[in-house]
């Protein structure tokens, strides 16, 4: 028991005083019985917790002074150490810090493990919003749930606050804000009573919000604000930092249901879906035992409303699961591709330790056969190694504090966090724990082989063949391989990113200037006056220089909001699955498709004739048209979707209303004029496109906003830019993703090269007088270079084919980010690994020129 | 190395010094000797003890001697520590500073005896 305890003892020291340490214990037990015996032991066991302690201190203080000497002796080779382990370290710290921050990290609420969303579930859609009367009965039925509440998104114009804005932000019922448990900084949550119809108007702003426009004052509580017209009193700010659903959000109204909608909340419509139901579980109650509750209820409801909710059931998500598979799988990436250059970076040194560690090899035989024991000599390098790793390290933090702004774009926006991920002790630990890793890995097997069978024989002939090379070697090929792997992702990413570039929106983006101006509120409740706002702006738009054509519509595609989805039934068709019957819904003026450039197929445009007191028209699109009159002539056919009937004067193509990588459903546009008074407000005409003949369409923007601006002062104009930088914003995240990846497989890439180069440079010093005797026997400078770069070049052969299988298994899990690209793509192939030959070659240039300028005489002299 | 640069000596080093300063020891003589002389109140360690052996071995103020004692006294494991040329001088300036402590502190009352 004794002997187990010394174990805490450097080994050294075991093996000098282990037995005799032994038996001086002996004795003093033979000394002792009953409780001495029992003191002893307590006694010793802090005597050798204590003197352990200290003899490892000793060494650990000896070990500092070698490396000290060392690196006077060597700056250079330290500097390049730490520089390489920073930036292996850096990268994938700062991977970690964002995946950290959008993954790991427990959302910055109270409680956070308690707060669900609560969606409902169809057959193909497994988060789809609540309607209120189901919102309403889940609410009233369910026992998991201490709180529940629901909310919905909101933007609202901020008027008579200088210049008029709009605000982003969420409508909420009274017990959001308190299940989500962050307090305002000044003033109250809602109030019980204040969600309810006819209860004075209240608001919360945010934090930035209070700063920008009311400069922090508490006199802002109890402030008139008129949002959409409405007045509202401000009765709370919420914390810097509070985000809540979404990041950016800048102010929270009370949800009142039936001030959404003329009709009420007595609305009994179960299929109009608009709320996302947030709960906090009750303690003890899984979610799972949640969801088999809702689930519960909902089948119930089902049955008392078999047609409206047919198929429909519920779901609760970890409040933290809003994440898309599409952003783990970006992150999932970067990290690997952060691991692949510490891998990388560790190699390298690993390497450059071992050709050290080899040129030190006569002070450690000196050192060991003054007694020195291979565990100790073990011991001294590992320390060296740790120390520079340490040094690495904080320039790794360094590195990943600066670079992780880089990595904002890749925070999802829908997330209820900040844009930045702030260190916390999970990135710090993350950041320690590599750079130890890393220096035990760059260290050990350097320390192992510079230690096994040091001896002192002056002039042997260094490393020549042998089994270090052979280590060295198989350390390239690792550096080649991942970077291999880094090299055929990225190009693999940038394929597919330009795929998706590539693919049709269904309408041509170039010359055409978008703006949003949100005509809600009681002003624009009625059509009315809406029509009369877009006849003037689009005719005085339509006047200026320059412009070709313009128009209205509810909202553009690939922009904020890409829903609106509704059913369609056909007249005489029975549908076998009501949810393969969805269409995307828009009002447009006149002009739109010739705005947009997309094709007119068949029929006509919406006409200005087109009014509420005429039939109600709609132009579809090629696959509406397609799914419900196969081979048949549409126009003229009938069809009803929200609750009206319209008939089929035109076909148009199909456009990307989701997105370019996303399904669309099939399309259908309604006449402006026929938009009924009342009608759900985002479904009202805001978005304005205007195409121009040449030149940049954002010159236009002025000119234009003052013409709104004279139409109605009151109105905020946001979102101004061009079509095409709306297009690009589907490609941002993944340009993002591939500056921080491409950044790797660049670093990588000089990584490897730095690390052939090394290798070739210390093989052609070893091989100086080899390579003399070999001349003097005839070989000609082909052979010579034959010999060094054929070594390189087998080294990248075996680390491409090992890097390009890995590439290929990478490029399967990264399926989800291709676009459909095929993961053995030839391409991004033949250029990840042409890249690497290059690198191979640049790597081997300098070596092999110095190994032909040996001088034969001189080599052969020096032996 | 100065002797002096040894200055002051930890309190177990400067025991085991004089334990050795009349023949050479091993460990658990050691302990034995310091308690001894010390009327028990220093009672060594085997931690102590070993740590202060190998740091004073790397000092050069002991040495392992390969001499035994008489076989039927001897025992294999144990190993025997002699005082070098080093330690002496090292111990005989220790002395020397506490002399110098005492008589100081004598000057000042705080120990009894003549100045």
């Amino acid at each position: 028991m004794y002997r187990a305890l010394l174990h805490l003892y450097p080994k050294s020291f075991r093996g000098e005083y282990e037995s005799e340490m032994c038996a001086v214990f002996a004795r003093h037990k033979r000394d002792r019985s009953g409780i001495g015996l029992v003191a002893l032991w307590v006694e010793t066991f802090f005597d050798v917790l204590f003197n352990a302690a200290r003899v490892h201190f000793d060494i650990l203080g000896q070990d500092l002074r070698y490396f000290g000497r060392t690196l006077r002796q060597s700056p250079g080779y330290a500097l390049t150490v730490v520089a390489i382990a920073g930036l292996g370290i850096g990268a994938t710290t700062a991977a970690f810090s964002i995946t950290n921050h959008v993954l790991l990290r427990p959302l910055p609420f109270p409680d956070a493990d308690r707060l669900v969303t609560v969606y409902e579930k169809e057959t193909h859609y497994s988060r789809m919003e609540l309607s209120p009367p189901n919102y309403s009965d889940w609410k009233a039925r369910s026992k998991s749930f201490e709180a529940f509440g629901a909310y919905t998104d909101l933007s609202a114009n901020l008027a008579g606050e200088g210049e008029p804005v709009r605000l982003k932000g969420a409508v909420l019922t009274s017990e959001v804000l308190p299940l989500i448990g962050v307090r305002p900084v000044i003033g109250r949550w809602f109030a019980a009573d204040e969600d309810r119809r006819g209860a004075a108007g209240t608001v919360i702003l945010s934090y930035s919000l209070w700063q920008a426009k009311f400069g922090g004052s508490d006199s802002v509580l109890g402030k008139k604000l008129l949002l959409d017209d409405e007045p509202c009193t401000v009765i709370g700010v919420m914390p810097a930092g509070f985000a809540f659903p979404a990041r950016n959000d800048e102010v929270w109204l009370p949800l009142r249901f039936f001030g959404m909608y003329a009709e009420g909340f007595e609305d009994p419509d179960r299929t109009n879906t608009f709320l996302v139901g947030v709960g906090k579980l009750r303690r003890g109650v899984s979610l799972q035992q949640a969801n088999s509750e809702l689930q519960l209820i909902a089948a119930q409801i089902e049955r008392q409303f078999p047609k409206e909710l047919k198929n429909i059931s519920a779901a609760a998500f970890d409040l933290h699961d809003e994440v898309s598979p599409r952003s783990k799988a970006l992150l999932m990436a970067l990290g690997g591709a952060s691991l692949c250059v510490l891998l990388i970076a560790c190699t390298n040194l690993a390497n450059l330790l071992l050709a050290r560690a080899l040129a030190r090899r006569k002070e450690l035989a000196v050192r060991s056969a003054m007694g020195a024991g291979r565990e100790r000599l073990v011991r001294q390098l590992l320390t060296e190694s740790l120390l520079l790793a340490m040094a690495g390290g904080a320039l790794g933090m360094l590195i990943a504090v600066t670079a992780t702004p880089l990595f904002a774009a890749l925070v999802p926006t829908y997330l209820p966090v900040v844009a930045l991920p702030s260190a916390d002790w999970r990135v710090l630990t993350f950041g320690a724990l590599v750079t130890v890793l890393t220096g035990l890995a760059f260290g050990v097997l350097p320390a192992l082989k510079a230690t096994g069978g040091a001896d002192l024989r002056e002039g042997s002939r260094s490393g020549v063949g042998g089994k270090k090379e052979r280590l060295r070697g198989a350390l390239v090929v690792a550096e080649i391989a991942a970077s291999v792997v880094l090299l055929v992702t990225s190009g693999l990413l940038i394929r597919a990113m330009w795929r998706i570039r590539g693919t049709d929106p269904g309408f041509r983006a170039d010359h055409v200037l978008t703006l949003h101006t949100p005509v809600t509120g009681p002003r624009y409740q009625n059509t009315l006056p809406r029509v009369a706002f877009y006849k003037r702006v689009l005719a005085d738009v339509r006047a200026l220089p320059g412009v070709e054509s313009a128009a209205y519509i509810t909202t553009l595609p690939m922009g904020t909001w890409r829903g609106g989805i509704w059913t369609v039934t056909v007249n005489g068709q029975q549908p076998a699955d009501p949810s393969s019957q969805k269409a995307s819904m828009r009002f447009v003026t006149p002009d739109f498709y010739k705005t947009l450039g997309i094709p007119l197929h068949l029929g006509r445009d919406v006409a200005e004739s087109d009014v509420i007191t005429s039939p109600l028209v709609a132009v579809v699109s090629d696959s509406f048209a397609a799914r419900y009159w196969p081979g048949e002539n549409p126009l003229g056919k009938q069809f009803s979707s929200g609750m009206q009937t319209l008939s089929v004067i035109g076909v148009v193509g199909d456009v990307r209303v989701r997105g370019l990588e996303q399904y669309s459903e099939p399309q259908m546009y309604l006449a402006y004029q026929q938009v009924k008074d009342n009608w759900y407000p985002p479904y009202v005409p805001q978005d304005l496109a205007i195409r121009t003949a040449n030149g940049d369409p954002l010159q236009l923007a002025p000119a234009v906003r003052k013409i709104i601006a004279s139409a109605e002062p009151q109105l905020p104009v946001t979102n101004v830019r061009s079509l095409s930088e709306l297009v690009a914003a589907e490609t941002a995240t993944r340009k993002a993703q591939l500056v921080v990846l491409g950044g790797f497989a660049v670093i990588a890439f000089l990584l490897a090269a730095i690390g052939i180069h090394g290798l070739l440079s210390f093989t052609v010093s070893n091989r100086t007088q080899e390579i003399g005797v070999r001349m003097a026997l005839g070989a000609t400078r082909g052979n010579i270079l034959q010999l060094i770069v054929g070594d390189a070049f087998l080294l990248a052969a075996i680390g491409i084919s090992l890097g390009a299988s890995a590439a290929y298994g990478s490029g399967l899990e990264l399926q989800s980010l291709l676009a459909g690209l095929s993961p053995n793509d030839v391409d991004a192939f033949t250029a990840g690994i042409l890249l690497s030959l290059v690198m191979t070659l640049a790597g081997s240039f300098l070596p092999a020129m110095r190994a032909v300028r040996v001088d034969p005489a001189t080599a052969l002299r020096a032996e | 190395m100065k002797p002096d640069s040894f200055l002051p000596l930890p309190a177990a080093t400067f025991h085991i010094l004089m334990a050795v300063a009349d023949e050479d020891r091993h460990g658990y003589a050691i302990i034995q000797d310091v308690s001894a002389s010390t009327n028990g109140e220093l009672k060594l360690s085997a931690g102590t003890l070993y740590r202060s052996i190998q740091r004073m071995l790397e000092q050069g103020l002991l040495v392992e001697t390969k001499d035994r004692p008489a076989p039927e006294e001897d025992d294999e494991r144990r190993r025997y520590y002699r005082i070098t040329a080093l330690g002496r001088t090292v111990a005989k300036a220790e002395a020397q500073r506490l002399t110098q402590l005492v008589r100081l502190a004598r000057k000042s009352g705080f120990a009894a005896g003549r100045a």
